[in-house]
């Protein structure tokens, strides 16, 4: 279990918690997470659930929430994960961990009031077979717990484009389309997209011997007016040039605003026109 | 080997993945000999691939290896080149050659050291001639012209002419039977394969697949994949259809038609929404 305490170092890197120095620390264990056993990938979760939720319960569900994803990726730095949760009035919260990844805890979701939460979609990075977790935080206060086995490797140390300048570039641009009109008392689906390498860390230039530094999406708040929809906590696991399907309760004449921060200091704010439900 | 054109003797990789039986020899190599030198057309899979080229070449003239061309970063095509440091040769590539190998070079070394060990895998070797838009090489009474082309199949290709035989050298600009792989940009392969065409060269030794093909059919078949691909594509993103459902859709025509489409097409989907819903 040597590995265990090696893993803890990389733990400690996880969601909005400087990452670079970590990086480095995680890349020997790697390679470890194809060969674990059941009890291995049980003991690893526990520690992941401690350092997240502390002494809080977690439970499992089969219902209120649950993981789509392609057992076996095609593309480990864009693999798309759909997050259901059909109980959605009683959804607060969302926290999806990917357990062998070098910073497991990849995207922490908070609803507001204008959110419906049935459904999230996003596209990760996937490091290592792994166990992915999705841990829906009940509005009192429970924790319940899906998973899934995703076989990929590499997908947070695989060189993204073949230059970081091209990555780079647009970085900020959003978009954000609706899938269809607005109907009274129906939620509506959107997406939103975002230009940025999310660049993890662990891409190095070998000439060089640098690492790319970790320049990623820390934060992301989607709002109508003053009502909030949602607020996405990310880390390195979002695969570049994030994209998240999520619905709405399409009231009010405002247009959707979007906030994105990354470790660096960057902001970028954008609105978008958006359907309304008229009676 | 067979002997395509006067004094050009080519290597038919065959259409599989790379494993630790075939030296990650499944590209098409080959080598041009003009009346004072030999050039390389491609160095092979690993530095054991090269090896055998290199070993072929002196048992058909003792001309001197000048040249080694290095048609673009991906690990079929370039771990060969370690086998010809002995001669000293120029190492002909892309200007972007040098900076996709940076960041990719190592990553692709790993890998394969995973599959034949560090022995057979050979070092990452860097272009020492680079080409930014066209250039001549000149091998005695026969000149090679040399095209850097725009970001197609990955961003760094680089094609050749004969001008003796007439037979072009389009590397992996050109797949026939292995079913292509994007690595690069799919609108912008679909503009070179037309640059390619252009040339009005009538036969082709392609990256993948025989070791001599009719220009025209071969080239049909490529686009038709590539446009097929990018149609349906941009259909999918117009018709808000989800990446993880565009995936298991598009491109289903093809099936049948190229080895290995189970293995790639998928990712090939990845590669080509992930361009395509930025248009």
């Amino acid at each position: 279990m040597k590995h265990l305490a090696a893993r803890r170092l990389a733990l400690a890197i996880g969601l909005s918690v400087p990452v670079l120095a970590g990086i480095a620390a995680a890349g020997p264990v790697l390679a470890l997470g194809a060969g674990d056993d059941d009890s291995e990938r049980l003991a690893r979760w526990k520690e992941i659930q401690t350092t997240i939720f502390g002494d809080r319960k977690v439970e499992s569900t089969d219902t209120l929430v649950s993981i789509d994803a392609p057992g076996r990726a095609m593309d480990a730095s864009l693999v798309p994960i759909t997050l259901s949760m059909p109980q959605k009035d009683k959804i607060a919260g969302l926290h999806l961990v990917i357990d062998d990844n070098p910073s497991p805890y990849a995207a922490k979701f908070t609803f507001g009031p204008a959110a419906d939460p049935s459904e999230i979609k996003l596209r990760v990075r996937v490091n290592n077979y792994t166990n992915v977790h999705a841990v829906a935080e009940t509005k009192d206060g429970k924790l319940m717990e899906a998973v899934r086995f995703v076989k990929a490797s590499g997908g947070c140390s695989a060189p993204m484009g073949m230059s970081d300048e091209e990555a780079m570039k647009g970085m900020g641009d959003m978009r954000m389309k609706f899938a269809g009109e607005a109907n009274p008392g129906k939620s509506l689906e959107a997406t939103l997209m975002i230009r940025h390498p999310n660049f993890s860390g662990m891409q190095m230039n070998q000439v060089t011997r640098d690492y790319t530094p970790a320049r990623y999406i820390t934060k992301v708040e989607v709002s109508r007016g003053s009502s909030r929809i949602f607020t996405l906590d990310g880390d390195i696991s979002i695969a570049s040039n994030p994209v998240i399907g999520f619905s709405f309760i399409p009231e009010g004449q405002e247009p959707i605003r979007v906030v994105a921060v990354d470790n660096q200091n960057g902001r970028w704010e954008h609105s978008f026109t958006a359907p309304t439900a008229s009676n | 080997m067979d002997e395509v054109g006067p004094g050009i003797f080519v290597r038919r990789g065959p259409d599989t993945e790379a494993t630790a039986d075939n030296d990650d020899a499944i590209a098409n190599t080959g080598f041009i000999v003009g009346d004072d030198a030999v050039l390389v057309t491609e160095s092979g899979g690993s530095l054991a691939d090269g090896a055998w080229l290199r070993s072929q070449i002196v048992q058909r003239t003792d001309k001197p290896i000048r040249y080694v061309v290095l048609t673009h970063v991906h690990p079929d095509h370039c771990f060969g080149a370690g086998a010809f440091l002995q001669d000293r040769p120029t190492f002909v590539g892309h200007h972007a050659l040098t900076s996709a190998l940076e960041s990719r070079g190592e990553f692709y070394r790993g890998r394969l050291v995973e599959i034949l060990g560090a022995e057979k895998t050979g070092p990452v070797v860097q272009p020492t001639m680079t080409v930014a838009d066209t250039a001549e090489i000149d091998l005695g009474g026969r000149t090679l012209r040399l095209t850097a082309h725009g970001v197609a199949h990955t961003n760094c290709d680089l094609s050749m002419l004969d001008t003796r035989s007439g037979i072009l050298f389009p590397a992996d600009l050109l797949f026939v039977t292995r079913i292509p792989s994007l690595d690069g940009s799919l609108v912008g392969w679909l503009k070179e394969a037309e640059r390619l065409k252009a040339t009005g060269a009538a036969r082709a030794v392609p990256g993948h697949g025989p070791t001599l093909v009719d220009v025209t059919p071969a080239m049909a078949d490529l686009t038709r994949y590539l446009a097929t691909l990018r149609d349906e594509t941009r259909k999918a993103v117009a018709g808000d259809v989800p990446i993880e459902r565009a995936v298991a859709s598009i491109g289903q025509s093809e099936r049948g038609k190229w080895a290995l489409f189970d293995t790639y097409h998928g990712r090939n989907v990845t590669q080509a929404y992930k361009e395509l819903e930025w248009e």
